[in-house]
Formats: structure tokens, sequence, C-alpha cells
């Protein structure tokens, strides 16, 4: 491998405060509650501030607010709620650098990724959804379709500026207010985008922010003046979720966990083939829902496909996040890593052959080297449960047939990638393959025109796209 | 000369395109509006809903890889095989809901139309609710409509028979199976349904019919794991919260009960189809 010169972003452009309350009305407030907790940076477990945890009495100033908010919201001309979201858009394009920065340090992530996906994505999905907000009549849900009120919503800590566009744009395209809930661990993003709405002179409450853990989010999805829930997170609290909203006549949409097949037909191009398989469990550290984590490689090209993939890994860089060199990021919190170690130790305990290139890990922060297993069988936990982590778990099949009935033999079904060159294989199984997203030559590809969503127990309803609008419309 | 001794039906199950009684063994008396018997009918059971639920699985792969066009051709095919039996069905209704003759005709016209009015849909919903979407960059990227699996669904039970054909024809036009607890005051044009099913080239399984307590086989089938969605379309309120939060197990699609009495003559609309269709989006690069 060849030895590149460190090339850090500077951090300089990002101003952290010391200290953060909550966004409510327009207006950074001081919470009521008084639990408060330092996010870090994971790749050095710097503090970076403290955030509030908010209480019941924070969430409910909150979804009061936001209710007040919304009769003006929602009966403005579309066309100006379009100006809003427009304008955000640009704000986000103008700040883009520092919210890489920013969302790196906060997640851990390589600047890499969040300079070069999550905020151009995060820009788009404003720009998106700002051109439905006058043309909802036209959307196809009849021709005067109405909003739903005030949206309580949840996310999780993967892509957190990201899932925090893909909550917030249709929400308010739609005509809805928002109180937005932003993960423990990644917080600093979410406070940075009520500053800008703030420089967007959006009305006050129209978005409103609070920060917390677990106890925070389940304050917002349960209280009784939210109309809709969103939440992306995993398919346990998930669960927990859609049983606490029964009876009521809240509208609840899921993006929840998954555990995709990337399945490589003999005849794929191989070259191509193991930078997909790279990008699509490496990417992100693995910290991605519709992650690539099974490889369902063909018999005949097993070996070669799994020489090709390792002698790939052993040229990815693992370590500084702002480096712009660098791949592999930190993993997002010390419990993260501590669930990677323990599953994967439930694979080499339940006899899959553990492989990590040579990978020189940093003393401080929280790090996982990629790790390829070989000789998983279906039953092993690395084949069943979400890693969410830098962790391959391969697997082959001999026939068209079987590589479905392994693919689909999951209780998720968010993604699914099939390589081959021929197009008719390609579409029998993009047709068969209980999945909604399937990824053929390519994964990981995400765009605000691109419907995204699960069947089965990675959830229901989609973002993105026209169908994203239904999430937040009376329909 | 004594007269003739009418031949009675005998109403059971409709499981995986046969009509086997309930396990239980068990059955309950069915009267009509006036309180007079009309017959006995199967009381299923939790083996029942499980066997109906493993027949609908059964069947689901072959039902949904058929064509739309074919799908379309079978469910208008009932709808002329319902309209053969228009009498049948007219006194069924009419002894189930205490309405007169012209009503209960009335109710078995718009039962037809609506087969025949989803029928039209089978091949059309793709076109609706798919999209080619413009994504910023070099890639092909559709999104279709998919049938969500196996759907549990509770009749309801004011509509015996126009009711209980809105809530299957939207479910299985677009290649879903169903188990069906019909209602359970008035299940007698849900089983002469069945024999019209039965006969209309729909592949067994596609719609199994329970008869019986909602109150009690519901339940089972929110709780299956086998079970991809629900529509508590005819469960009480209590029964419905129940559902729900059993359906929350397997993050089980839910329709929930409409908020006020629902006008089943009235236009149905898409939604009983949409909320049981998924939607996949496949991605393939575009170059040379």
């Amino acid at each position: 491998m060849f030895e590149y010169a460190p090339a850090p972003e500077s951090r300089d452009i990002v101003d952290i405060r010391p200290s953060y309350g909550l966004f409510i009305n327009g207006e950074w407030v001081e919470p009521q509650s008084e639990e408060r907790h330092k996010t870090i940076n994971p790749a050095t477990e710097e503090v970076l501030a403290e955030v509030a945890w908010a209480g019941e009495a924070d969430v409910d100033r909150a979804v009061q607010a936001a209710a007040k908010a919304f009769p003006a919201w929602s009966g403005m001309p579309g066309a100006e709620r379009a100006k809003y979201l427009f304008r955000i858009a640009r704000i986000i394009q103008e700040r883009s650098r520092e919210l890489a920065v920013l969302e790196t340090l906060d997640n851990g992530k390589p600047i890499r990724e969040s300079r070069d996906v999550d905020l151009p994505l995060v820009a788009a999905h404003f720009f998106y959804y700002a051109g439905w907000a006058d043309k909802l009549a036209y959307a196809g849900f009849g021709p005067d379709p109405r909003p739903l009120g005030v949206a309580g919503q949840v996310i999780p800590w993967n892509f957190p500026l990201l899932m925090l566009a893909w909550k917030i744009a249709p929400a308010l395209a739609c005509g809805n207010t928002v109180v937005l809930k932003p993960a423990e661990t990644t917080p600093l993003t979410a406070l940075a985008f009520a500053d800008i709405c703030r420089q967007a002179d959006l009305p006050p409450g129209v978005v409103n922010i609070v920060t917390g853990a677990g106890e925070t989010g389940a304050a917002l999805v349960n209280h009784p003046g939210v109309d809709k829930v969103a939440f992306t997170g995993s398919t346990e609290v998930g669960r927990l979720i859609a049983r606490s909203l029964a009876g009521t006549r809240k509208k609840l949409t899921l993006e929840l966990g998954g555990k995709a097949a990337n399945i490589v037909f003999e005849d794929a191009p191989i070259d191509q083939a193991v930078e997909g398989i790279v990008n699509g469990i490496f990417f992100n550290q693995g910290h991605v829902c519709c992650a690539g984590s099974r490889l369902l490689v063909q018999e005949s090209i097993a070996g070669d496909v799994l020489e090709a993939l390792k002698r790939r890994l052993g040229t990815l860089r693992l370590g500084d996040p702002l480096d712009k060199n660098t791949d592999i990021g930190a993993i997002n919190s010390a419990e993260q890593l501590a669930k990677i170690r323990e599953l994967s130790e439930a694979g080499e305990a339940e006899g899959a052959e553990r492989w990590s290139p040579a990978c020189p890990i940093p003393d401080r922060g929280f790090w996982f080297p990629p790790t390829v297993f070989t000789g998983v069988a279906q039953s092993h936990r690395i084949a069943r449960e979400e890693i969410f982590g830098p962790v391959l778990s391969v697997l082959t099949f001999r026939t068209p047939a079987e590589a479905v009935e392994k693919a689909n033999n999951t209780p998720y079904g968010l993604s699914a990638g099939v390589w081959t060159e021929k197009g008719s294989l390609m579409l029998w199984m993009a047709s068969r393959l209980r999945a909604g997203v399937v990824w053929s030559n390519t994964f990981n590809r995400f765009d605000p025109a691109s419907p995204f969503g699960g069947y089965k127990e990675s959830g229901y309803g989609r973002e993105g796209g026209r169908h994203g609008l239904e999430a937040y419309l009376d329909v | 000369m004594s007269e003739r001794l009418a031949v009675r039906k005998t109403y059971k199950l409709f499981i995986g395109g046969a009509f086997p009684r309930s396990e239980s063994g068990r059955s309950y008396v069915v009267t009509s509006s006036k309180g007079d018997f009309l017959a006995n009918a199967a009381r299923a059971s939790r083996k029942d809903a499980r066997d109906a639920v493993a027949a609908a699985r059964k069947a689901f792969p072959g039902w949904s890889g058929a064509t739309a066009y074919n799908r379309g051709q079978i469910l208008y095919r009932i709808a002329e095989m319902l309209e053969g039996r228009r009498a049948q069905f007219a006194a069924e209704v009419s002894d189930a809901d205490g309405v007169g003759a012209k009503k209960a005709g009335e109710i078995v016209d718009a039962a037809v139309d609506r087969l025949v009015w989803y029928a039209g849909w089978s091949d059309k919903i793709g076109a609706v609710l798919g999209s080619a979407n413009p994504v910023a960059g070099p890639y092909f990227n559709l999104s279709s409509p998919e049938p969500t699996g196996v759907v549990a669904v509770v009749a309801p039970p004011e509509a015996p028979l126009l009711g209980l054909v809105s809530v299957i024809a939207p479910v299985i036009v677009t290649g879903n199976t169903c188990v069906v607890v019909a209602s359970e005051r008035a299940p007698l044009p849900a089983i002469t349904l069945a024999e019209v099913l039965a006969t209309s080239d729909l592949p067994g399984g596609v719609v199994n019919i329970l008869t019986g307590s909602a109150a009690e086989i519901a339940p089972w089938l929110a709780g299956h794991m086998d079970v991809n969605a629900i529509d508590l379309t005819g469960a009480a309120p209590e029964l419905a919260v129940t559902c729900e939060e059993l359906a929350a197990e397997n993050l089980k699609r839910v329709l929930r009960p409409p908020a006020g009495r629902v006008d089943w003559l009235a236009d149905p609309g898409v939604e009983r189809m949409t909320a049981f269709l998924e939607i996949k989006t496949v991605w393939h690069p575009i170059g040379v």
C-alpha cells in the first residue's frame, strides 16, 4: 500500500458551543429537565459539547409550539412554503463544508463520505421536496391532500443530518410542523440545522428540535398532540413504537433494520462486484441499515471473489475521520463497538472463520477493523442479526433459486444487491427478492427522487420520491 | 303423500380450496335477523386459523407470480359466478339483514359490480402507483408496487356480502393471499361466496374463509409471525387495539377500523389496495 501524507480537513470552520439548550418555537430555550449529557468525538473520545436531555415537560412545550404553528404553516400557499425549503437547501449548500466537518466530528464517519455523500444528499432532499410543496394536488393523492398536523420524528445516529432531511423536508413540504429528536450520540448537526431554520426566517414552531435519548423519544411519540410518528432506527424500538401507537389515530412510518444479501453470480464483472461488496458493507463503517452484510457468492467463483476482496480490503485506510484519505472511520459509540465485538465473537464461537486485513488501530476512540467471515451458515447469528458494523458474512449458493431462497431467509427486507451481466437473470432476481430496494450492479445508491423503505420487519412507508409524500398526507 | 323434506346445506370453513369442518368440531347456531334458525356454522379454532395461514402462504408465490391480466380475469370470473347465483345471495342477505327483496338484490348487484371494478385494477394499479424516478446520476431507477404477502382480514360484521367482497377483492387483486374472518352474526353469505370462489378458477388458498368468533380468532392471526398484514375493518374497538398491539411483533401492516360507519355503496377509492402493497425500487447503472 502506498504511504499517504496526512491530509486532514481543518476543523476551524466549525464553531461548537460548550452547551446547547433546546430549539423550541424558533428560540433556544433552557430545558426544564436538568439532565445534561456530553456528546463526544468517537475518534478521539474528546468532549465536543454538552446537550440537554429533554423531559416530558420539554417535549410537551415543543409539541405545543408545533401545534400552534400548524394552522399558519399548513394554510400558507404551497409556493411560499416551497420558498422556505429552497432557502434552507441553499443555506445547507453554502454551509456544507462546515456541516460535513461537524458531522464527521460528532459521528466518526470519514470526511470523504460526509462531504461527498451526506451533505450533497441533504441539500438535494430539501431541494426536491421544496418543489413538491405547491404541486401536491398533482401527486396522486386527490385534488386537495391535507397535511396531518404535528409530526414527531425520531432519527438515528448513522446519517444524522441526512436522516433529518429525509424526515423534515417532506413533512414541511406537505404542510406539517415538526418536533424532531436526533440521536443522543449525534445531536450537533441537528442543532446546527436549528440555526439554519433561524437563518432562513422559518416561522417559529414549524421546526422544533429536542435532544435526548430513548425516554425523550418515547415522550415524543406518545404525546397526544402528535398526529404523525416517523421513526428510523432499530426493529426492536420500531416494534415498541408500533405497539404503543395501537388504538390511536396517529399515522406511523418506520424505517428499521436490515440484513441485506449482496448476490454475486458467476458471470458478474468481478472487479466491479468487489467494489460493490466493499461499498455495500464498509461504507460508513457498516453503520447502514441497508448494508450488504450477507455476501451470497456463486460457488464456482467464490474463491476468486474472496481473494480479490481480501486484496482490496488490504488497501482500505482506517483512521482519522477528518483525513481526506480515510476510508473507514470510527465506530460511533462504545456501546455500538461492544455490540459489534459481541456478535463477531459469536461468529467465531459458532464456527465461522474470521479474517481482517493487517490494520493499525488508533489508541484512542472506538474502532473496528474491516472483517470478513467465511464458512457462515444461515443459522449463525452473524447471518441473521443486524451487526451494524464493518463485518461481512460470506455464504455461497449454486443456483439462482437457491440464491433467492437464502436472500429472503430473513425477517428483514430492506435492500438487496444482484451482480450479473445477464439482464433477464437480474430482472428475475429483482422480482423475487422481498426487499424495498434492489441495487443491481451497484449498491448503496440514494437519491431524493427514489423511494426508500422496507418489506417485512424492516418497517413500512417510503421516504423519497412521490411515494415519500404519502407518509405526511392525510390519505 | 307426504311433503318432500328439504335437503339442508351444511356450512363449513373454506381453507386451501377445500371445505373442512372446524378441527375443533365446534359449531354455532346462525339465526336470521328475526331470530329464526337458519343453519349451523363452523366455529373456527386457533388450529383452523393456522391451517388457513399455511394455505395462504402456500398459495402466495403462484398467485403473486400470475400475470395481472390473469388475476383480473379470475376476479371477473368471480363476478360472473356471483351474478349467476344472484337469487341465492339475495335470499341470504335478506335473511341476514332483514332487508326486503329489492334492497337485497341491490346489495348483490353492488357486490358484483365491485368485483368487476376491482378486476379492472389488476393491470392498472402498477402504472398508477409505480414510477420511473429521475435520479441525479446514470441509473435506471424504477419503482413498482408488489403485494405485501399474506393478509388477515376481519370482515365487517354489518355487511355480510357487500362488505365482505369489498374487503377481499382489493387484497387479492394485487396478488396478496388472505385469511378472512367472516361476519360472526351472518356468516352464511361468506360460505356461499366461498362456493363461488371455489368454482371461479381462483387457486386454492388465495382466499380462506373462517367463520366463528372474531374476538377469538383475530388475535391469533394478528400475532401470527407468517402473516404480513391485517385489515381490522370489521374489528370492534377493543379487539382492534388488541390486534394492533399483537401485529407490532412482526411489524404487520395494519389497516385500522374506519372512524365512522362505512357506506359500502360508495366509491371505495384505491386505499384498500395501497394498504397492502409494498413499493420496490430497482436501480441499474446506465452505460456502454
